[in-house]
């Protein structure tokens, strides 16, 4: 014989939670995860019109819309040049695409002397396997010099409006946080433990073999950024705070970009004083060939890894 | 100006078209987020039409297999490295206009700059 | 190579290693490491300025391999001239924002502020000296992340919307340049400025590809008009100059768009060539925009009731100057155009401190209705606003003067744009001198104080100067505006009381004198220039 059990313990049983999970009703995170249910914020329908009403009675009464009719023209015809410009554009780009050389032949003005020396006395006037990588760190460094410094200056500009100076607004960093992210979610956790010594290994690997293949200290950067913010979202920021705090990153990254300019400089002065450089450039194929080119792939990879780690702190939560 | 090189050519022309519309949207567009995936979408159209300036049909990527050094073994590599280039600076101006947005939505609760503007018109002038 | 020749690329990477320098420092000493980064690169200039000029402009390879396989940077007369006096102008407004900065920057956030200029000096250099198209690219985009984070240091409302707007248009711009800079790579095969000069000579002989070329210029030019603030995209300029804290107005006025403007006349000589640029239409393009921008840029000042955006509005109308002498596409536009750019630096920072001198004379609002009589409060503060206004509206004596001479030269004789140029360069004088005027005897106007409202004056330190009874016809306009003008809320700026503002305005004026009494050694020199770059 069948007996009713409390509702409580109904809640629980595999019957009723099928059961909700067929008509819908099941919410997948209550009971599992350590997170507030999210709700629309109140507000009646009345509050909403009348919001919207509001918003429009502003506008038109800044802009005197109903007596100025110059302003309307004047609006709609800026509309009307903005996409006759726009079109303009693109009709004068295809014309100017019909001009040039056909795609992908041999005999393109692009495929000049640069790129045949780039391609037979790349490897062993810089060592490296990787004919991009050798170019852009050797041939063309100054170009990487200025962009791995737009990353740097762009972190800046983000701390300057993300991050959260004082207690208050700090306490009110960590609230909202909580407020909107999941902690201690089992998945998450079982999966970054299985992933992200990989993760971390595998760029890693691309950091260092940058010279020797497809690699380089940009993309096997982003890949440990990937697993440190992996670690992150499974774990939570006390323990990540262990090993990267504010502090770990204001110096790495200046250790790694002061590294990057003075070998830079370094390279440059002898460059162009004439000088032999006294950096060997070993055998190609091996690990540490190819002169300065590891060093900088590791010193660009710590930086760009720093940065999408702070990128994704500063955007959660305002600190680290 | 031969259009029918456009058919020719199409890669690249679908390149531009790309350009018209991110370009298009980016000033166009009144929602923030909007603008920004303009600009990223007109960014990425500059990065094909550079990288399809580096292919050569019929051969590999530029890295060294076998110590064949040949010119006519490998695609042209300056390209690439320009593409690099810029990829890094589109990531980090998009960081910088969405933090840009998240200040202003904290401060305004909205993404639409033209009710910032009228809304700071009102402030105080 | 003598060892001064080593000094630009010492420059360019001493200010990019301080950079990350001054994010690990605290605030007081990375404002130490930036004031000496800066002095020091002045005087490397300046030394170099000496030995180039004695000798041969001279090519500097940046790295092991020579161009076209290389990056090189490229030194001469102008490049040495112009960053000389680019740091000189930057020492000046950051010596001249010192206060102001302590009070507007937020305590954790102001070694940051020093990084930015760090970087923005690193890109300045870049793109005097560089030879590389490509290369221009990137440090323009540092040129403008560092520009933007200048805006909204000062972390308020209408610097955040000013920086996104300033963010939106510039970033336009970029993509515009980059793709112009891929149709000239696709075309040429060259990213060195020599050598795509070479290309293009023989691609214009041939007459193959010339759409493409004249695309590719056309975007380029257009790119870079968009992000040094050309009339039609200049919505973001009257915000962010007139928000920002101090040194940022003054250094992104005078120095920021320079730079872009710089890198346009090399592109036009060095790149593409002065005759290629004549037979397409972009310069016609850029001529009229720059008409629009002088008149429609002064009618805008005329309206203003806020000091600072009336200075921002004067920018778009000189930014319009500039554009007009490119223009006209010859030689003498183009040293017309230069030494505007040298004018216009040294004079609208000082206008910049100067205002603020006189704001923080007036209780620190800079509405119209508060800063009347604020030229006797901050004697120092209304001697430099009025030797700037003077040299706006172009009094002889001063640098304005002979800019304006220089343009009115260059288009005199010149086939189809003398009538409009000498008529736009009159009109726009006038209404220069309306709202220019209008401010410097608004600031020296002296206001009757009834005696009633003596003892209301708050948190004044002096109640400012009493009218005499004498000044007879004066005082029939005082006694009627004492009706509309709003209580005096200023107090009396001593003279020594921030001597690095005073330190600043007075090297100005000196600046502004040099530039207008002692013109013929400098015009000359970027005249040599000017010829250098073929």
């Amino acid at each position: 014989m069948s007996r009713k059990v409390p509702e409580e313990r109904y809640r629980k049983t595999f019957s009723y939670q099928f059961k909700a999970w067929l008509e819908g009703t099941k919410d997948p995170f209550l009971g599992r995860v350590e997170m507030r249910r999210q709700e629309a914020p109140p507000e009646s329908k009345e509050e909403k019109e009348r919001r919207e009403r509001d918003e429009e009675a502003l506008k038109a009464r800044v802009y005197d819309l109903e007596h100025n009719f110059e302003m309307r023209i004047f609006n709609r015809l800026y509309r009307v040049f903005s996409i006759l410009f726009c079109i303009f554009l693109v009709v004068m780009l295809l014309a100017a695409v019909s001009d040039l050389p056909a795609f992908g032949r041999g005999e393109n003005p692009v495929n000049n002397e640069v790129a045949q020396r780039y391609i037979e006395e790349g490897l062993e006037e810089t060592g490296a396997v990787n004919i991009v990588t050798g170019m852009i760190l050797d041939y063309r460094a100054f170009d990487t010099l200025g962009e791995s410094h737009v990353l740097f200056i762009a972190t800046c500009t983000v701390l300057i409006l993300l991050r959260r100076d004082g207690e208050e607004e700090q306490r009110e960093g960590r609230d909202n946080d909580r407020l909107y992210e999941p902690k201690d979610d089992v998945i998450l956790q079982t999966a970054a433990r299985v992933l992200v010594p990989p993760i971390l290994l595998f760029g890693i690997y691309i950091i260092l073999a940058g010279h020797l293949g497809p690699g380089g200290g940009f993309s096997g950067g982003a890949v440990i950024g990937a697993g440190l913010i992996l670690y992150l979202n499974a774990f939570g920021f006390a323990k990540t705070e262990r090993f990267f705090t504010a502090r770990t990153y204001r110096r790495t990254s200046f250790c790694a970009l002061a590294c990057y300019s003075l070998a830079k400089s370094y390279s440059f002065y002898t460059g162009a004083n004439h000088i032999e450089s006294v950096i060997p450039l070993g055998t190609p194929g091996a690990i540490l060939s190819s002169g300065l080119i590891l060093v900088l792939n590791i010193c660009v990879g710590v930086v760009v890894a720093g940065t999408m780690y702070t990128f994704y702190v500063m955007f959660r939560k305002g600190g680290y | 100006m031969h259009w029918e090189y456009l058919l020719n050519n199409y890669e690249e022309a679908v390149a531009m078209i790309l350009f018209g519309i991110g370009f298009s949207n980016l000033l166009l567009q009144k929602n923030l987020i909007k603008k920004i995936i303009g600009l990223n979408i007109m960014d990425t159209a500059v990065y094909l039409f550079l990288a399809l300036k580096g292919y050569i049909s019929g051969r590999k990527a530029p890295v060294v297999v076998d110590g064949v050094t040949r010119a006519e073994a490998y695609i042209n590599p300056i390209p690439s490295g320009l593409v690099l280039t810029g990829i890094v600076v589109s990531v980090s101006v998009t960081a910088l206009m969405l933090s840009l947005t998240i200040r202003l939505y904290r401060r305004y609760h909205t993404l639409d700059l033209d009710e910032i503007t009228t809304r700071l018109k009102r402030e105080g002038k | 190579m003598a060892f001064v020749q080593n000094f630009p690329f010492m420059s360019i990477l001493l200010s990019l290693f301080s950079g990350p320098l001054c994010s690990v420092l605290d605030g007081k000493w990375a404002r130490r490491v930036n004031t000496a980064v800066i002095a020091v690169i002045g005087i490397m200039s300046a030394f170099v300025l000496k030995h180039v000029s004695a000798g041969q402009p001279y090519v500097y390879r940046m790295g092991h391999f020579s161009a076209p396989w290389g990056n090189e940077i490229r030194v001469g007369t102008l490049e040495a001239f112009m960053a000389c006096f680019f740091c000189a102008v930057m020492l000046l407004c950051m010596l001249g924002g010192i206060r102001e900065r302590a009070a507007q920057i937020e305590e954790g956030k102001q070694n940051l502020y020093y990084v930015m200029v760090n970087l923005l000096l690193c890109s300045l250099l870049a793109l005097i000296y560089t030879n590389d198209l490509f290369t221009a690219y990137v440090f323009v985009e540092i040129n403008t992340i560092s520009a933007c984070g200048l805006i909204m240091i000062r972390q308020t409302g209408r610097t955040f919307e000013a920086a996104t707007r300033y963010m939106i248009m510039s970033l336009l711009g970029s993509g515009l340049l980059l793709l112009g800079i891929c149709h000239l790579y696709a075309v040429t095969g060259h990213l060195l400025m020599s050598n795509i000069k070479e290309q293009v000579q023989v691609i214009t002989a041939t007459g193959r590809y010339h759409i493409s070329l004249m695309v590719a210029l056309g975007l380029m030019s257009v790119g870079l008009a968009i992000k040094s603030a050309l009339y039609p995209f200049h919505a973001w300029l009257p915000d962010a100059y007139g928000y920002s804290t101090l040194s940022s107005s003054a250094i992104l006025s005078s120095l920021v768009s320079k730079g872009y403007i710089f890198l346009l006349i090399k592109i036009f000589y060095r790149v593409v060539g002065i005759q290629a640029v004549r037979e397409s239409k972009v310069v016609n393009v850029l001529f009229v925009f720059g008409i629009a921008g002088m008149i429609m840029g002064s009618l805008s000042a005329i309206k203003e009731e806020n000091l600072k955006r009336m200075i921002a509005y004067s920018s778009v109308a000189q930014i319009g100057y500039i554009y007009m002498g490119l223009g006209l596409a010859t030689d003498a536009g183009a040293i017309a155009s230069l030494y505007h750019v040298l004018s216009h630096a040294a004079t609208k920072s000082l206008l910049f401190v100067a205002a603020a001198g006189l704001a923080q004379a007036s209780g620190g609002s800079d509405r119209y209705g508060d800063i009347t009589g604020a030229g006797f409060r901050n004697r120092l503060a209304g001697v430099a606003f009025t030797v700037g206004s003077l040299s706006m509206v172009g009094m002889p004596v001063f640098s304005g003067f002979i800019s304006k001479l220089l343009f009115a030269r260059a288009a005199v004789g010149h086939a189809h744009k003398m009538l409009p140029t000498v008529i736009a360069l009159a009109v726009s004088t006038i209404l220069n001198a309306v709202y220019f005027m209008k401010t410097v005897i608004r600031i020296y106007t002296i206001r009757p104080v009834e005696p009633g409202r003596e003892g209301e004056n708050p948190g004044s330190g002096g109640t400012g100067r009493q009218s005499r009874g004498g000044i007879g016809a004066v005082s029939a306009i005082e006694v009627a505006e004492a009706e509309i003008l709003p209580k005096e809320t200023g107090r009396t700026v001593r003279l020594l009381e921030e001597p690095a503002k005073a330190a600043a305005l007075v090297c100005f004026i000196l600046l502004n004198l040099i530039l207008g009494l002692n013109s013929d050694p400098i015009v000359r020199l970027i005249q040599g220039g000017i010829e250098m770059f073929e």
